[in-house]
């Protein structure tokens, strides 16, 4: 039998090894992936909560629908920015890209 | 399962929808005008922010809830809205002379600025997570792409690069929280969390959700630990952008902020104010004194407006009636002192940021001298100007609260901050100029923004009265 703390122990695992390949990766394509990630493992804490503590209500079904959405938007505006710097640099690795400092 | 009848008011949103409205009118016109007639295009998108301020003046002292209790209308997202409305529209007046500068005047550029204010006035009146998150995701997605809006230049790619990744990961942040908060609650509604945290037992997964949105929104209000973005972003940014994204998604971030910590969580206050009284100390002491050691002008600010985000944070921790309105006034006097300060730098152009070129401004454009060390001297917080004004009531507020310690350390980091705002003034006045470069006469529109940020400048210092009875008739009852 599958109980809540199953789905939020996929998620927490989830969560983290999204930040961590946030942390580490140094490829701008990983890191929006690891992003993503994190995205996913928040959508699966929803559906998991709608399903086992509101099942009447689809309060966090809907959220998780309008997480897709946005993840998708956010993907379109990250492609494009990497493509803008891949233009210019002819690399995307996120060290290498380090004009600004102080 | 019964079907809810839709719950429409039309009424409600409508400053929202006039600048939906004309976002869209100025992307459909954009590819159909040729050459000069794009011209129109600035125009158009400020005639239309003017008309929203005029309707949510219409909407004042008006509560309602509408869509399903999506949506609140009340004083207080009212006052937000004036805040967001006026920033953007001092940031598109002050815009237009610098986009034909810089070749990059295109329609997209006031609609994305629009479609982010669009986002950051959901943000300020809903009561429900789910539309405080579109309103964010909204308001980044346009963020992101604004600041990489110079194509071609090198640090506005990676401005745009850094503001996304960081941004999409406080995202990330943000909506794991928000997703345990609506396990330990059963609800997204603020007002359904609040009656769930004045019971008696408050799960674990309350605190783990409520420090994980503090984290989400810490990135996006610039607080200490999660602040690293924002010189890079500011310095690399257009400036006019730059500008805007220091004051309104700043301000909406607060105010998501404020609803989410005074409102649903009021009944919770000790135990989250210790954490924010750090966080405060903490963004206050780093901003100002990193920012003693600046050379760059975007940057000095950049490090000033995280430092004055610390000075918000400790109306937060103070919380109650007052520090709820003390934090409005002090975000609506920042709008004009900081957007005013940029335009000066926006007239300047991109390319005279370093503290050097502005050796002996004061010989050369009087004028602009003149206001610039106006606009240093409110944000340093001289009286009679409204930074003054809006410090004196942060700190009143906290001491009215017993957080006397806070607000002895803020006053000792205004006197800090001194220096580095000083130092703008001295350069421009007591040092000769430092090339015979040809004056160029100040754009009509650039100067109206600028009128207007000095009035609002001058107006909250000398005669606080009016708009701090606003801020107080517009909070929202609190515990």
């Amino acid at each position: 039998m599958i109980t809540l703390n199953h789905y939020l122990a996929l998620a927490s695992i989830l969560f983290c090894i999204g930040i961590y390949g946030v942390l580490t990766r140094r490829n701008a394509i990983s890191v929006l992936m690891s992003i993503e990630l994190m995205f996913n493992a928040a959508n699966i804490n929803f559906i998991a909560f709608s399903k086992f503590i509101t099942p009447v209500f689809l309060t966090g079904q809907v959220f998780a629908v309008f997480v897709i959405t946005i993840a998708a938007a956010e993907a379109t505006v990250a492609l494009a920015i990497v493509i803008l710097i891949y233009r210019h640099h002819k690399e995307i690795n996120v060290d290498k890209i380090n004009f600004l400092k102080w | 399962m019964s079907w809810l009848t839709p719950d429409i008011n039309f009424k409600i949103i409508s400053p929202e929808l006039i600048i939906l409205i004309v976002a869209l009118l100025v992307l459909i016109l954009e590819p159909l005008l040729k050459g000069r007639s794009k011209n129109i295009l600035p125009h158009i998108s400020w005639i239309g922010v003017a008309l929203a301020l005029v309707s949510v003046i219409t909407l004042w002292n008006r509560e309602e809830l509408g869509f399903n209790q999506m949506f609140i209308l009340d004083n207080f997202s009212c006052f937000f809205k004036i805040i967001f409305l006026s920033g953007t529209l001092l940031v598109i007046l002050s815009s237009i002379s610098y986009l034909k500068e810089e070749k990059i005047f295109h329609g997209e550029y006031f609609s994305l600025i629009l479609f982010a204010t669009f986002g950051m006035m959901l943000m300020a009146s809903s009561l429900n997570l789910i539309v405080i998150f579109l309103g964010l995701e909204i308001m980044s997605l346009c963020l992101y792409i604004l600041a990489g809006f110079r194509r071609y230049d090198l640090k506005s790619n990676e401005s745009s690069m850094k503001y996304f990744l960081i941004g999409a990961f406080a995202s990330g942040f943000l909506l794991y929280g928000i997703a345990m908060l609506y396990g330990a609650t059963n609800s997204t509604n603020l007002k359904e969390i609040l009656i769930f945290t004045q019971g008696f037992e408050n799960p674990l997964f309350l605190f783990i959700g409520l420090g994980l949105i503090l984290v989400g929104l810490g990135f996006k209000i610039a607080s200490f630990p999660f602040h690293m973005w924002v010189p890079d972003v500011y310095e690399g940014a257009p400036t006019p952008i730059t500008a805007f994204i220091s004051s309104g998604p700043k301000a909406a971030g607060f105010s998501a902020l404020l609803r989410i910590l005074l409102f649903a969580f009021g009944s919770l206050h000790i135990d989250w104010s210790f954490v924010l009284w750090i966080l405060a100390v903490l963004t206050m002491s780093f901003g100002n004194v990193i920012a003693l050691s600046q050379t760059n002008i975007k940057r000095l600010l950049a490090y000033s407006s995280i430092a004055h985000a610390g000075y918000v944070l400790v109306a937060l921790v103070a919380g109650g009636d007052s520090g709820i309105s003390s934090a409005m006034f002090y975000l609506l006097a920042y709008t004009f002192m900081n957007i005013g300060a940029f335009i000066i730098i926006i007239f300047l152009g991109e390319k005279k940021v370093n503290l050097d070129d502005y050796s002996g401004l004061v010989t050369k454009y009087p004028i602009l001298g003149i206001t610039l060390a106006l606009f240093m001297f409110s944000l340093a917080g001289f009286p009679p100007t409204s930074g003054f004004m809006a410090k004196f009531y942060v700190f009143s507020s906290a001491i009215k609260s017993g957080y006397t310690g806070l607000a002895i350390i803020g006053v000792l980091n205004s006197f800090v901050s001194v220096y580095y705002y000083l130092r703008v003034v001295v350069i421009m006045f007591m040092r000769a100029p430092v090339d015979e470069v040809q004056k160029v006469p100040i754009p009509f529109f650039l100067g109206l923004a600028l009128l207007f940020s000095v009035w609002g400048t001058l107006h909250l210092g000398i005669l606080p009265q009016s708009f701090l009875t606003l801020a107080q008739n517009s909070i929202f009852s609190p515990f």
